[in-house]
């Protein structure tokens, strides 16, 4: 991962953001997804987009690492194939904005490239909302380089749990989780394999 | 987690490359209109400056304060030294008042692995007399880097001039040497180091043969305030045969980068027009140390979790 091999926003995702924080113990819950679920669910968010603004001339997609600009793409990918127009792109890391340094580990994910922002629409994107903290952390990181018109945000998975008082404009699904499981979104280009959303969590007999 | 940054013997190559890493992430920050964020917030970070410096002091302040930490500055000049003050008692009156990381620059070699023994704060070295600037060898790499991508495997590169009284070149040859770059240092035995054998290092003291063969010239300052004038006859002398003038500079390959920590000696170590010349990075140099100190800073104080 350096400035130099990322072509495109997002291109690259550094290796040390692979190991889970489970060390290995979650097993298996369930398969939520599967490749054909997930491309719908980017379909339809595509299509949810572009339907709240009335186009897509203004749009930028701005994807939270590790995931969100790989989703990002796939969003405008979609977006250009039913409207035929470019769809601008940005990766945002929120690792110098989260209210956890100190806390915990807290490492940069990838290189920061956001297109000029003022005026526009942004949509922030991720995989999965959690706790809100990040995109509260992207809200921050943001307001610092420049001035959307609006700041909407888009998600493959709502998990719940919410601790700030943050909402998604735009779900792929709804998926009611326990606090101790784990939600699992892989992507081809960033994880390898098949495209998917798991649940993990740790052996039935530690979760009476 | 990296708990001070003393010596680059401290770092593996895995840690340099993660540093430099890091460094372009935030030589992005440095490019925005807002050219800061909260990282380090709450932090303070104190530069401790026993010798004289300008642009170290004030490129570690500029990088505490574009990761909004608060910086408070101590210069020897106009402190209680001056009343005759122990460097113990000097440091433990600093940490009393709360601070993070400590920013050290003094003349004797070990002065920083010393406080970081007596206080709690993080200590990085900006200089301890010929001994090691570890800064600076990490935004040399990232400059070098930013230039030629992220692999130094037989890069060449020449250290030119005082080696034996330069803690950039002592840091320098290390990192380099860690990343798997060659280093030829070139000088007149009066100026390289006297255990030279034990450094993993070429040596040549004819400059005008080396050149052609090396991917980047380093020149050290020849430092006049530590008595490098009684180490050759006359500064007209080294400059007739070590100083990259602009005829010697045609002896380099085209795409050769020139180097300097500076301050400069224009007319001595480096010709004007030379350093001002399409193959010099020096004012590069210059610009990513705000980053690599960032990168520094933000591994020492904020990476991590709480320190037990």
């Amino acid at each position: 991962m350096t400035a130099h091999d990322a072509a495109y926003p997002g291109g690259t995702q550094p290796s040390r953001t692979s190991t889970t924080p489970d060390g290995g113990r979650f097993v298996l819950r369930t398969r939520v997804f599967d490749a054909d679920d997930l491309r719908r669910a980017h379909t339809r968010i595509a299509h949810e987009i572009v339907e709240r603004n009335h186009g897509a001339t203004d749009l930028v997609l701005v994807g939270l690492y590790t995931r969100g600009p790989a989703v990002a793409r796939r969003l405008a990918s979609a977006i250009e194939s039913f409207e035929s127009v470019a769809v601008a792109l940005g990766a945002l890391d929120v690792a110098f904005y989260r209210d956890d340094i100190g806390l915990r580990p807290v490492q940069p994910l990838g290189p920061t490239e956001v297109p000029d922002v003022t005026g526009r629409v942004v949509v922030l994107v991720d995989d999965v909302l959690f706790t809100g903290r990040t995109a509260r952390a992207a809200l921050d990181a943001l307001t610092e380089l420049g001035r959307p018109r609006s700041v909407q945000l888009a998600v493959l998975v709502d998990r719940g749990h919410r601790q700030i008082p943050i909402r998604a404009d735009f779900v792929g699904k709804n998926l009611p989780t326990k606090e101790t499981e784990d939600v699992r979104v892989r992507l081809a280009e960033v994880d390898g394999g098949e495209d998917g959303i798991e649940i993990w969590g740790p052996p039935a007999t530690e979760d009476a | 987690m990296m708990q001070h940054l003393l010596s680059i013997d401290d770092l593996s190559r895995a840690d340099i490359e993660q540093l430099l890493e890091l460094s372009e992430l935030f030589v992005e920050v440095t490019q925005r209109d807002i050219p800061k964020v909260p990282a380090l917030r709450g932090k303070t970070v104190v530069s401790l400056f026993y010798e004289d410096s300008t642009r170290t002091r004030l490129s570690f302040e500029t990088a505490a304060k574009r990761l909004s930490a608060d910086t408070m500055t101590f210069t020897v000049g106009s402190s209680s030294v001056r009343k005759g003050e122990s460097l113990r008692d000097t440091v433990q009156t600093i940490e009393a008042m709360g601070v993070d990381a400590v920013v050290v620059r003094h003349s004797a070699a070990g002065a920083p692995h010393r406080i970081a023994t007596w206080i709690d704060a993080a200590i990085v070295n900006a200089g301890d007399g010929a001994h090691e600037h570890p800064t600076q060898a990490l935004l040399d790499l990232l400059t070098l880097r930013r230039h030629r991508g992220p692999s130094f495997d037989g890069l060449h590169v020449a250290i030119v001039g005082d080696v034996r009284r330069s803690r950039v070149a002592r840091s320098g040859v290390k990192a380099l040497v860690a990343m798997g770059a060659r280093v030829t240092l070139v000088g007149p035995p009066t100026l390289l180091p006297e255990a030279l054998e034990t450094w993993p290092v070429e040596a040549n003291d004819d400059l005008d043969a080396v050149l052609p063969e090396v991917d980047v010239v380093y020149l050290l300052r020849i430092q006049r305030e530590r008595g490098a004038g009684a180490l050759f006859p006359s500064l007209r002398e080294y400059t007739t045969r070590y100083g990259l003038t602009a005829a010697r500079a045609t002896r380099l390959r085209p795409d050769a980068l020139i180097m300097h920590p500076g301050p400069m000696n224009r007319g001595v170590e480096i010709a004007a027009e030379v350093a001002d010349g399409p193959a010099s990075i020096i004012t590069q140099q210059v610009a990513n140390g705000v980053a690599v100190r960032m990168a520094v800073l933000w591994s020492l104080l904020g990476s991590g979790g709480p320190v037990v």
